[in-house]
């Protein structure tokens, strides 16, 4: 027996509906945008990957896994078989080790930091977030090349160095690993402080005090309070440095001159002067592959470590 | 009498705050005090009096300006609070959103480095006291604010602190939730025989648990006794304000002793300790402890001006001949009620011995 339908019901129904329709319409948008520019480009790569090599630049129509196949192996030139060479390995253990790097080091750096921010006066507050943000305001490229006046050889840091009698000769700072460390930590510092400041502004501080009453000094209240209750910020913060970072473009070839090479200027090298997109594509998407992986790791872990305390 | 041994001590204790560009502000001002062992102590007063300042210099939040803070006779007012043998719970409760339960209750063990055996055996003991065991396993946002209350005392209590510190703890529950943990909190401390300091702006909530209330104002605590002494024989003009309503009354003593009302009346009338029996004198009469009558036998003479019905009783509000208002409180005892109605002139009788003059 089918129950009667309360008109009232059957109005608020019908008004739901239209309701879901018309938000489901505001989305539109940004819907369009995610297919064109996003997923479109990410088919598109996954495309070209499968593909033969143009000789010069640009795909050939054929279907071919030599870009994979290239990516671990090479092939000889004489008899034509694969023999194994890490070299992209490499390069990659470099790309994920540099970012791991400057991921625990901003995290470091990051965690005192917002906490400052956060216990300053609320007034105050907004000031230290404009002034982490100021960075934005210009451009990386232009941040990244006044690093590279700060540390060359005739730079700011040995001026003042030769000048106060400190060192007779310059100390080669540019074009090094450290240089590259410098300038990420400089780029992606912000990207740690902000979600960090914003998690611990939430923070309910009486918590703090909480704690202490209960006998936990203040190393104990820091791991056993304030981290486990800022890890949204912490995790949300080492993604925003990590992905970005391990991909890093401009910062590593401006400050580490070409001589140490890692990913995003490899996959670059690829569709420029090497001429082959497919091997760029290839590596674009291996890149994502163990990104992906990797975050599902961490926040398989991290999440799972809050439930149990 | 026999000599009741002092847990907490307060000798002389100020807490200044001074803010840049601002005036200093006292929120303690010489405070001293003395709250004897397995006492139901209660800190009453109005916001801004001073007794939430109190409770945190005990328990280590703050430090006083000034002064001495003794934990059985040792001076406490510069140790950081993880080490005070004394417990808070908080206004909000405070509990540790990403603890379950019963991590809770057992972080102060914890913090104090006893074996895990130890420590789940008295969980279980303070689950079991608070009457929460099946919600041992929840988060505590997955509780109720009753619960979250619960969980709040039995984590406080679980290290078995000298001292418990109550920061208005009740004012976050409904009505009937407040009556029921009020009821609790004086079980829990009848068992435990802990030493209890509960902060109130609730007057009723005071009178109803404390075993002795200092009732406070801007800084300073007015008046110390028991919920009876502070109700009945109030010493100061604020006390009798505060607690309780009551009808003040100017008058002038006679040399006879008695008052000699503004209002006409010359009545008999109790003095505190150090009062001024000359002059110009306030006196104060609660409302149940007068009566309305017909104008020819009551002292006080005046006409209803206004009736407020409250159920159990009704608020008669007279003006007197000297045009100042009186209240007087008729329990509504189904019997036959005194039937007056607005405008009707009236007498108001005064129960002996129940007229007080205040020190100020």
């Amino acid at each position: 027996m089918m129950a009667e339908l309360n008109p009232a019901a059957q109005i608020a129904e019908a008004a739901q509906q239209v309701a879901s329709k018309r938000n489901r319409l505001l989305s539109t948008p940004a819907l369009v945008m995610i297919t064109l520019f996003g997923i479109g480009p990410l088919i598109l790569i996954l495309i070209y990957s499968f593909l033969k090599a143009a000789p010069y630049g640009g795909v050939e129509w054929k279907f071919s896994t030599d870009a994979y196949l290239n990516f671990l192996f090479q092939r000889d030139i004489f008899d034509d078989t694969l023999q194994f060479s890490p070299d992209y390995l490499y390069i990659y253990a470099r790309s994920i080790g540099f970012a791991l790097i400057t991921t625990i080091v901003c995290l470091f750096i990051g965690f005192p930091t917002a906490y400052f921010m956060a216990t300053r006066e609320p007034a105050q507050r907004n000031w230290w977030v404009l002034l982490i943000t100021i960075p934005f305001w210009s451009n990386l490229l232009v941040r990244t090349l006044a690093i590279m006046f700060i540390i060359r050889d005739e730079g700011l840091i040995n001026h003042i160095l030769i000048w106060a009698h400190v060192i007779d000769k310059p100390i080669t700072m540019l074009y090094t690993n450290g240089a590259i460390l410098i300038g990420l930590l400089y780029s992606y510092l912000p990207f740690m402080i902000l979600p960090l400041y914003s998690s611990i502004e939430k923070m309910d501080f009486r918590l703090v005090e909480a704690g202490h009453d209960l006998y936990a000094n203040k190393r104990q209240v820091l791991w056993r309070v304030i981290i486990p209750l800022a890890k949204p910020g912490i995790i949300a913060g080492c993604l925003l440095v990590f992905i970005p970072a391990i991909g890093a473009y401009v910062t590593p070839l401006i400050l580490g001159g070409g001589t140490h090479l890692l990913i995003g200027d490899l996959i670059a090298q690829q569709f420029g002067s090497g001429r082959n997109w497919p091997l760029g594509s290839a590596q674009a998407l291996i890149l994502m592959a163990a990104v992906l992986v990797a975050l599902f790791f961490y926040v398989r872990n991290t999440t799972g470590k809050m439930t149990h305390g | 009498m026999k000599a009741k041994k002092a847990a907490i001590e307060a000798r002389g204790v100020s807490r200044v705050f001074a803010a840049k560009g601002q005036q200093a502000v006292a929120a303690l001002d010489d405070v001293s005090v003395t709250i004897n062992e397995n006492e139901f102590f209660t800190l009453l007063g109005p916001s801004g009096c001073g007794k939430t300042t109190l409770l945190r210099l005990i328990a280590g939040f703050d430090f006083p300006t000034s002064g001495q803070i003794l934990l059985y006779g040792e001076d406490i007012a510069v140790l950081p609070p993880f080490k005070r043998p004394v417990n808070t719970v908080f206004q909000n409760y405070a509990l540790f959103p990403h603890m379950t339960v019963a991590q809770n209750i057992g972080f102060g063990l914890e913090m104090l480095g006893k074996p895990r055996t130890e420590i789940d055996a008295r969980v279980s003991e303070m689950l079991a006291l608070v009457r929460m065991e099946e919600l041992a396993s929840r988060k505590t946002s997955q509780i109720s604010g009753g619960q979250q209350q619960r969980v709040a005392l039995a984590r406080a209590l679980a290290p078995k602190p000298k001292v418990l510190l109550l920061d208005e703890p009740l004012s976050a529950l409904d009505y009937k939730l407040r009556k029921d943990m009020q009821i609790e909190l004086k079980r829990l401390q009848h068992e435990t025989g802990i030493t209890f300091i509960f902060v109130t702006h609730d007057q009723e909530e005071a009178l109803t648990m404390s075993d002795r209330i200092a009732v406070m104002s801007k800084g300073k605590i007015l008046q110390v006794g028991s919920p009876h002494d502070i109700y009945d024989r109030p010493a100061v003009r604020f006390v009798a304000n505060f607690i309780g309503e009551t009808n003040f009354l100017k008058g002038i003593v006679r040399p006879s002793g008695k008052v000699k009302l503004a209002a006409g009346a010359e009545i008999e009338a109790v003095a505190p300790e150090g009062a001024k029996l000359s002059g110009e004198v306030t006196v104060v009469i609660r409302p149940e402890h007068a009566l309305l009558v017909k104008p020819t036998q009551g002292k006080l003479k005046g006409v209803v001006d206004n009736i407020v019905y409250f159920g159990t009783d009704t608020h008669f509000h007279v003006l007197l001949d000297d045009g100042s208002e009186f209240m007087v409180r008729q329990q509504n005892s189904g019997g036959a009620a005194a039937d007056f109605a607005k405008g009707d002139k009236v007498g108001v009788q005064i129960a002996a011995g129940t007229a007080r003059i205040l020190k100020d």
